[in-house]
């Protein structure tokens, strides 16, 4: 393959940047619910909801940067439905990287918790609804089924990119890898 | 006879209700009156009311040093929103609400500051702790009631609520928020 082929870089590294901190927002996130009350499990919610706002924040640079820079195309010789199961499923996490996070901070909202960015105060971020404990339970179901929705697609995705590199043996996976 | 026996009563009436439209001291008014409190958290600052609380104002505007107010709050109606925390805060650690079921605010004195404002002196009991504070007072008088409302700091620690081991992740400066209503004098 050739690199024109392959992502840009600035894609490249928000792509893995983003991997990280979802899988590691995801685990805190799974981790922190099943604490008893505490010091730590405060400090845990804090890190959790930063690092949420940041994957917001990355997720909109991001799809900045892939309408003005287009994505390499598929590599020739895949059957339609693969092509379309990749279309889709890449489309329903660029959704969920924005639906998270904002049914996360819907949430804290909705809890009666503003969302302080990084602990400063300055960066207390506006309260998208009003305290309302039957919001939150709703929020709170609907932030927990879309993370499960995301936990099934990225599963899906690197088995996909796993197959590819590891059984068709053809360059897709590499086109994403930074040692090129 | 019976006529006389009618207008002493009457009299003696107006002997126990004049006084008592002057310096009689109104209940408040909890369905329209809230307290509450905002504490910090990392950052994050979380308000919850006390659900349940009583008390009485007797403040005659011509005579506001001699206004006296008192209220009782029930530590334990501290509503944060969520079981996990409502049950943390009825521990040892901060309230002790088994032992210390009930905190007061009773003042002192009244100074006028500025108009439809005063700082009103008392002191706070809280977990058997007893500090004094000085609370401004904003009062304002609409359709036949008057609400005193205000903003007061309290250190948490001053009142021993919360053990050290939460001090890097809740803040000392606790804010006082209330507004108090009463049927309007007269």
């Amino acid at each position: 393959m050739s690199d024109n082929k392959a992502y840009t870089r600035p894609a490249i590294a928000l792509h893995w940047l983003m991997a990280l901190m979802i899988i590691g927002g995801f685990a805190v996130g799974l981790y922190m619910t099943g604490l008893r009350l505490s010091p730590d499990k405060l400090k845990l919610y804090s890190w959790h909801k930063w690092s949420g706002i940041t994957v917001l924040a990355l997720a909109l640079i991001r799809i900045g940067w892939r309408l003005s820079h287009p994505v390499p195309a598929p590599l020739p010789g895949q059957p339609l439905w693969q092509l379309r199961a990749a279309h889709y499923t890449h489309l329903a996490l660029y959704v969920l990287i924005l639906a998270i996070p904002l049914s996360g901070w819907l949430y804290s909202s909705a809890s009666g918790y503003p969302v302080v960015y990084l602990g400063i105060k300055a960066l207390r971020l506006p309260d998208l609804v009003a305290k309302d404990k039957e919001l939150a339970t709703a929020l709170k179901q609907v932030h927990e089924l879309l993370n499960w929705t995301m936990a099934a697609l990225v599963t899906v995705h690197a088995a996909a990119a796993l197959k590819h590199h590891l059984i068709d043996r053809d360059g897709t996976l590499r086109r994403m890898l930074p040692s090129r | 006879m019976h006529f006389r026996s009618i207008t002493a009563v009457l009299a003696l009436a107006s002997l126990i209700s004049v006084p008592a439209a002057f310096a009689a001291e109104r209940a408040i008014d909890a369905a329209k009156s809230s307290i509450s409190a905002e504490f910090t958290q990392m950052s994050v600052p979380v308000n919850a009311p006390f659900k349940k609380f009583s008390g009485g104002i007797d403040f005659d505007p011509a005579k506001p040093a001699e206004a006296r107010a008192h209220f009782d709050i029930d530590t334990a109606s501290f509503d944060i929103g969520d079981d996990d925390y409502n049950a943390e805060v009825r521990k040892p650690e901060w309230f002790d609400t088994a032992k210390f079921p009930k905190a007061s605010f009773v003042t002192s004195g009244l100074k006028p500051t500025t108009p439809g404002n005063f700082e009103a002196s008392g002191k706070l009991s809280l977990k058997g702790k007893t500090i004094e504070l000085k609370v401004p007072v904003t009062a304002k008088t609409e359709g036949g009631l008057t609400t005193y409302s205000g903003t007061v700091s309290i250190s948490r620690k001053a009142f021993a609520i919360g053990s050290a081991s939460w001090d890097d992740t809740v803040e000392d400066t606790v804010k006082i928020r209330f507004r108090i209503a009463v049927p309007a004098a007269g």
